[in-house]
Order: structure tokens, then C-alpha cells, then sequence
């Protein structure tokens, strides 16, 4: 158990905590302001806004960037949750095995997996393009889908990998004694002590798949209709679509009008998950 | 209700290291076998091979006449009690002991489940506990909820890893008695390791002393006590240890550092005059020799000596009386001290008299003892040459019986198992 800390050393960790606030809020209440200044206001060198408007929201949801922005949202809602709960899930057993198991190549498994995570991800884009497109995975869900197991499964392993390895054997070995097979085991045991771990690797493949532009912008070429599936465009790629009202007005609020919807899911996904984020489960379960 | 049986039990691990060596044991139905030794004997490993965490090299592994080598744990129908408890952090007490419960072929409906927690739960004084996690228990609470899961299914036998290490002394000595009482109410085979010897005599029906992954005896703690087969287990068995003492052979005595003994007829026929042996005497064995009735003292030796530091206990007192090592033994005796885990320290004899005993330290006190006690090991191997087989036997037979007896009676006491 960690030592408590003092009132004294709490104020003061608190005094020194708000200049990190302000300098990481800073950007994101620019965002907000620019998204929420109407018109022409936009460039004028106001931090905050004198005159509310709801005008850049309106035009994404019901305005003339509807058919561009809402399939978009629904894209990377979905893309992103599948392409989570699919890499979740594979890495869980792929770490589970790395961490349990002893078997030829384990080091090359695990370096391998940081190695891929190293190599820059435009230059596997433009290959990529063309195989997508010569067997017709081409602006899908699953063409769009594989490329984020890529970019996230390194990285979840390792995390994984470092979660279960922290996980007592002989909490397991209990559960075999108990009666237990190896996947009741996993099941009933490890993977709720592991829970912590599973979140955070879940939240930290969401976000960069939600985050990416690069897969998104290659790999895709329309949103298609809002329900149809019939593309697969991000909302980060589709953001570089925007129009401005006419050619000579950049869409500066529409786009930040989107950041900000875009960011909403984040915020909830981490408050959400805050708790169970913090580990520390397993005190208890053996002597100290 | 089983029978254990182990026939040549090897453990060879990757690298060649052999952890275990040939070890063969039968537990009997019922019978509480202790596997005990200093750290790095092989007991836990021997224990894991029971229950089927750790791979058997070579060897049978036999559960009531059952080849179990290639069973998984979970087929094999044990419950074992882990050292460090490794209960699920993550589920209530209720849900931990109720754990086995809900598994496969153990499976029970939950209206049955809860009666039997419950009633695990009265017996371990765990009844409002169930609610809480157990990091939220202390120690003994901990360590009662482990064996509630342990307990909860009709296990074939149960096996302890070092269960009380973890506990304060004092708790230790409360749950030693509960693990005692739990065992003969229950009837149920069980396998105890410890590195304690307390633990050994006090709980044991026999003890199994393993040395390096070599099994060096296995008997009745009283016959451990009384008639070791080698050097190691008579240091090992005993607080404080048993005192061992360079000797030489000479015309019918043994000279030792204080005093000069006859020497038994066992040595006689297996030494030669000038040879050099081990003399060990347990430190209950002397005795202020003011305070021996007269009596007594014909059937023993009295000698004077200067004690160097006594230490009073209340019903007995240490004394302490430092002599020269003779350098060829003290290599051995300084090898068999750092198996025992013990720190190295000045060569002395440890006696302990009786409370009223008025030696101080300094003095010039006359001890007495009864060389009948002592024991000759030999100096090379260890080899113990004083061993009476009859009289050990002797021992285990009654052993044997007093085991039966005692486990009768817990039964018929206590009635049907739990």
C-alpha cells in the first residue's frame, strides 16, 4: 500500500497540478470556443466568443455536411468498437499465452510485435491500397477494420503481457486444484483480476484507431449513406472534406464543431471506465 | 479418503537440477504426513507432484491404488492450502470457499451451496465474514478461508504448503491446533509441509525428512526424536538442537571435550581405537547434577565445567559452555549447520537443567547426564551407529496405534464429517 499522503503535500501537488490543466486545456477550449462562434466571428482574435451561436453544429448534423458528417460518426463508432473488442480479445490470448506459457520464440513474438509497432504506418498505406483494392476490401468496414487490429495489437500484447505477468500463478493453480480447466481458470480468474488491464488496452486501441488519419483517409473514399454501410470513411478523414460556405470561407468552425462532437465518446469512455482503470485488485490476495 | 502412495519419485528439472530424488512414501487413510526440511529440500516440489502442479520426472504417483502422473490437477480430487493463501481477490469469502462448488463435475444448485458455506463457515468462525474480500481479512481470517475452500468438497486428501509462515507466532500456535482438530474430526488423508520442526512434531502422525530432494526418514516424530538415522535428521528434529560433540575412540570409553563416556557396543564393533566420531546429546539429557536423586545418579555421568551464559525460561534454564572444535569434525558439523539454515556459531555445549537449578553463569558447575541418551553418529557419513532397530519399531507400532485410537475417537466424538 502506498503511504497516504499528508494535506499539506496534497494542497501543494494540487497548486502545482492547475498551470498542467490550463496549458492541456487550453486548445480544447479554443475548439470549443471556435465551434461555438457563428459566422464571420471566427477570425476575430477573440479567445472567447461574443455572440453564441449553435449555427456549426446545425450545419453538421442537419446542414448540407449531414450526408458528409453522421455516416462518418456512425463509421468510426463502429469500426473502432469492432476493431477493439476483436483486438481485446486476440491479444488477451495471445498475452495470456506469452505470459504463462514457455515455448520456443516467445522473445521474437514479443519483439516482433514492438518491431511492427515502430514501422511507420504511411509506409504500409500505399501497398496496402493497391491489395485492398485488387480484392475489393476497398472504403469497407473490414478493410478499414484489419489495418486497426495492426496498428493496436502490438501494443495491447505488450500491455497484456505486462498485466498478467503481475497476476500471482499461484492464483491459478488454485483454481485448477479447485477444479478448475485451464479456460475456467482464465475465464473465473485471471481475467477479472486482469480486468484493469483489459480496460485500459481496450480504451488505448479505441482511441487510436478513433484517432487515425492516415488508414482512414487511404483506405476509404466516402462515408456512404448514414445506415447503409456502403462506405467507409472515418470522421477524421471526412473532416478534410468540409466545405466552407463558399470557396473563400476555410470550414474552420464546422471542423471544430465536429473535433468537439468527436471528442464527447473519449471523454465518457475514460470517465466511464476511470475506476476500473485504477489497479490495484489485487491487494489482498496474497500476504502484505 | 485416500491413500497416497509414492513409488521412486524423481524431479529433474530443464537444467539438469535435481530437485527431488527417489523418494518413496505411503500415506495411509487418514494419516497426516508432514514433509519437512530446511529450504531447498524438495518438500514443496514433492508436495506440488502430489497434487499435480508440477510435472513428475520419473516414478508412480498412486491415489488409492491409481496411476495419477498424467491426471490434471482438477482430476485428481485434492485440495491443497497454498502458502501465501492465493485466494481470488476479486470475490467475496462467501464466493471464495463456495468456489469449488462451482465448477464442473462439482457443481451443486445454490440453495445446497449456500448450506454448505454456511456450515464451513460456522465451523471456521467465518460467518460474518462472508460478505467482505479478502483483502479487507486479517491474516488468520485469510488463512481460515482457505482452508474453508480446501474443505468445502469431498476431497480425496488435503494438502498444506507451508500454511502458517505467515502468521505471528502466536496465531500460528492457535491454528496449528484448529488444522489438528480439523484433520482427525474429518478423518481425510492429509500432506503438510513445513520447514518447522514444531510444526512437524506437534502435527504429525509421521514426518517425512527430506535433505537435497533425498528422503532421510520418514517415521513418528517420537521416533525422529528418539532414534535418528543420520546426523541431519537428529540436528534437524529438536529446540534447542541436539549437541554434537567430537569424540575418539579408546579403550571402551569415548573421550569427549568435558568428559569421557563408555563406549556403547554398537561403536565398538564398527570402530577401531583412535577413530573419530559424533557424539550428539540432546540438551534434556543433562541435568544439574545437585538436583539428581541419588538414585539416579549411579546410572550416569557426572562432570564439572564452566558455563559460560545461562538463560532462565521459568520451568528450565539454558546453560551454555563453549569448548575447542576438533577441526576435522567441525568441517562437517559447519556443513550440517548451514543446511539447517543455522548461522555458524561458537562451538558449545547447550544443556538444559531444570528451573530450580541455581548454576549461574561463570561458575563452576558439576552437570550430570545418562550416556543411554546419547547417540554416535559416524564422522564421514553421518551414519547414526547407536540406532536400536528393535526399539524404533517398537515405536512405530505404537505410534500406529495411538494414531488409530486417537482417529476413532475424533470421529466417534465429533460424528459424521462435515
Amino acid at each position: 500500500m502506498a503511504a497516504e499522503i499528508s494535506p499539506k503535500a496534497k494542497a501543494w501537488l494540487a497548486v502545482a497540478a492547475v498551470p498542467i490543466i490550463l496549458y492541456t486545456l487550453l486548445p480544447i477550449g479554443w475548439i470549443l470556443s471556435l465551434s461555438l462562434k457563428g459566422g464571420t466571428s471566427i477570425t476575430d482574435r477573440n479567445y472567447f466568443p461574443r455572440h453564441w451561436s449553435w449555427d456549426s453544429y446545425k450545419y453538421i448534423f442537419t446542414g448540407p455536411a449531414h450526408n458528409l458528417f453522421v455516416p462518418a460518426l456512425i463509421n468510426s463508432i463502429g469500426i473502432c468498437l469492432i476493431a477493439t473488442i476483436i483486438g481485446v480479445a486476440l491479444s488477451a490470448f495471445a498475452a495470456y499465452g506469452i505470459a504463462r506459457l514457455d515455448f520456443p520464440g516467445k522473445r521474437l513474438i514479443l519483439n516482433t510485435a514492438l518491431l511492427t509497432a515502430f514501422f511507420p504506418a504511411i509506409s504500409l498505406v500505399t501497398p496496402l491500397f493497391n491489395v485492398w483494392r485488387s480484392v475489393h476490401l476497398y472504403n469497407t468496414w473490414i478493410g478499414m477494420i484489419i489495418p486497426y487490429l495492426v496498428l493496436t495489437l502490438p501494443i495491447s500484447i505488450w500491455t497484456l503481457t505486462a498485466f498478467f505477468r503481475q497476476i500471482p500463478w499461484e492464483m491459478e493453480q488454485a483454481a485448477q486444484v479447485d477444479g478448475a480447466t485451464s479456460w475456467q481458470a482464465f475465464r473465473k480468474v485471471v481475467l477479472p483480476l486482469a480486468a484493469p488491464g483489459v480496460f485500459t488496452t481496450a480504451i488505448i486501441s479505441f482511441f487510436t484507431a478513433w484517432n487515425d488519419f492516415v488508414f482512414a483517409t487511404s483506405l476509404s473514399s466516402t462515408p456512404g449513406k448514414a445506415w447503409h454501410f456502403d462506405g467507409a470513411q472515418t470522421v477524421p478523414a471526412a473532416l478534410s472534406y468540409f466545405t466552407g460556405k463558399s470557396n473563400f470561407i476555410p470550414p474552420t468552425g464546422f471542423v471544430a464543431a465536429a473535433a468537439v462532437i468527436v471528442t464527447i465518446p473519449v471523454v465518457i469512455l475514460v470517465l466511464f471506465f476511470q475506476k476500473r482503470i485504477v489497479a490495484g485488485l489485487t491487494a489482498g490476495a496474497v500476504k502484505g | 479418503m485416500s491413500t497416497i502412495e509414492m513409488k521412486h519419485i524423481t524431479k529433474v528439472y530443464g537444467d539438469g537440477f535435481k530437485a527431488v530424488t527417489d523418494v518413496n512414501i505411503d500415506v495411509a487413510d487418514g494419516e497426516f504426513l508432514i514433509l519437512v526440511g530446511p529450504s531447498g529440500s524438495g518438500k514443496s516440489t514433492l508436495l506440488r507432484m502430489i497434487v499435480g502442479l508440477e510435472d513428475i520426472s520419473s516414478g508412480d504417483m498412486l491415489i488409492d491404488g491409481q496411476r495419477v502422473n498424467d491426471r490434471a490437477p482438477r482430476d485428481r480430487n485434492l485440495s491443497m492450502v497454498f502458502q501465501n493463501y492465493a485466494l481470488y481477490p476479486h470475490l467475496t469469502v462467501f464466493e471464495n470457499i463456495a468456489f469449488p462448488l462451482r465448477l464442473g463435475k462439482n457443481k451443486l444448485p445454490d440453495d445446497q451451496v449456500t448450506k454448505l458455506v454456511d456450515d464451513i463457515a460456522d465451523v471456521l468462525e467465518l460467518r460474518e465474514h462472508l460478505d467482505r474480500k479478502p483483502a479487507n481479512l486479517s491474516g488468520g481470517q485469510r488463512q481460515r478461508v482457505a482452508m474453508g475452500r480446501a474443505i468445502i468438497r469431498k476431497a480425496n486428501a488435503f494438502l498444506f504448503d507451508e500454511p502458517l509462515s505467515n502468521l505471528d507466532a502466536k496465531l500460528r500456535g492457535q491454528m496449528r491446533t484448529e488444522i489438528s482438530r480439523l484433520q482427525r474430526r474429518l478423518g481425510v488423508t492429509t500432506v503438510y509441509v513445513t520447514h518447522d520442526q514444531t510444526e512437524a512434531m506437534t502435527l504429525g502422525d509421521r514426518v517425512a525428512v527430506l535433505r537435497r530432494g533425498v528422503l532421510q526418514q520418514v517415521a513418528s516424530p517420537r521416533e525422529l526424536y528418539e532414534q535418528p538415522v543420520n546426523l541431519f535428521v537428529a540436528g534437524f528434529i529438536g529446540s534447542p538442537p541436539m549437541n554434537f560433540l567430537p569424540a575418539t575412540v579408546g579403550d571402551g570409553t569415548l573421550e569427549l571435550p568435558f568428559m569421557t563416556m563408555p563406549t556403547p557396543e554398537a561403536v565398538t564393533r564398527a570402530k577401531n581405537k583412535g577413530d573419530l566420531v559424533i557424539v550428539g546429546i540432546r540438551p534434556e539429557a543433562f541435568e544439574d547434577a545437585t538436583l539428581v536423586e541419588d538414585h539416579q545418579r549411579a546410572g550416569g555421568l557426572t562432570f564439572d565445567a564452566e558455563v559460560d551464559v545461562t538463560e532462565w525460561l521459568g520451568n528450565e534454564k539454558y546453560a551454555y559452555l563453549p569448548f575447542e572444535p576438533h577441526p576435522e569434525v567441525q568441517a562437517a558439523l559447519n556443513e550440517l549447520d548451514r543446511e539447517l539454515d543455522g548461522e555458524a556459531m561458537r562451538t558449545q555445549l547447550v544443556v538444559s537443567l531444570d528451573g530450580s537449578s541455581r548454576i549461574k553463569q561463570g561458575d563452576q558447575a558439576s552437570l550430570w547426564f545418562n550416556p543411554a541418551g546419547a547417540h554416535v553418529f559416524d564422522a564421514e557419513s553421518g551414519i547414526n551407529l547407536t540406532r536400536d532397530e528393535v526399539k524404533a519399531q517398537q515405536i512405530a507400532d505404537e505410534s500406529e496405534a495411538d494414531r488409530q485410537r486417537e482417529l476413532e475417537r475424533a470421529q466417534r466424538k465429533e460424528g459424521a464429517p462435515v
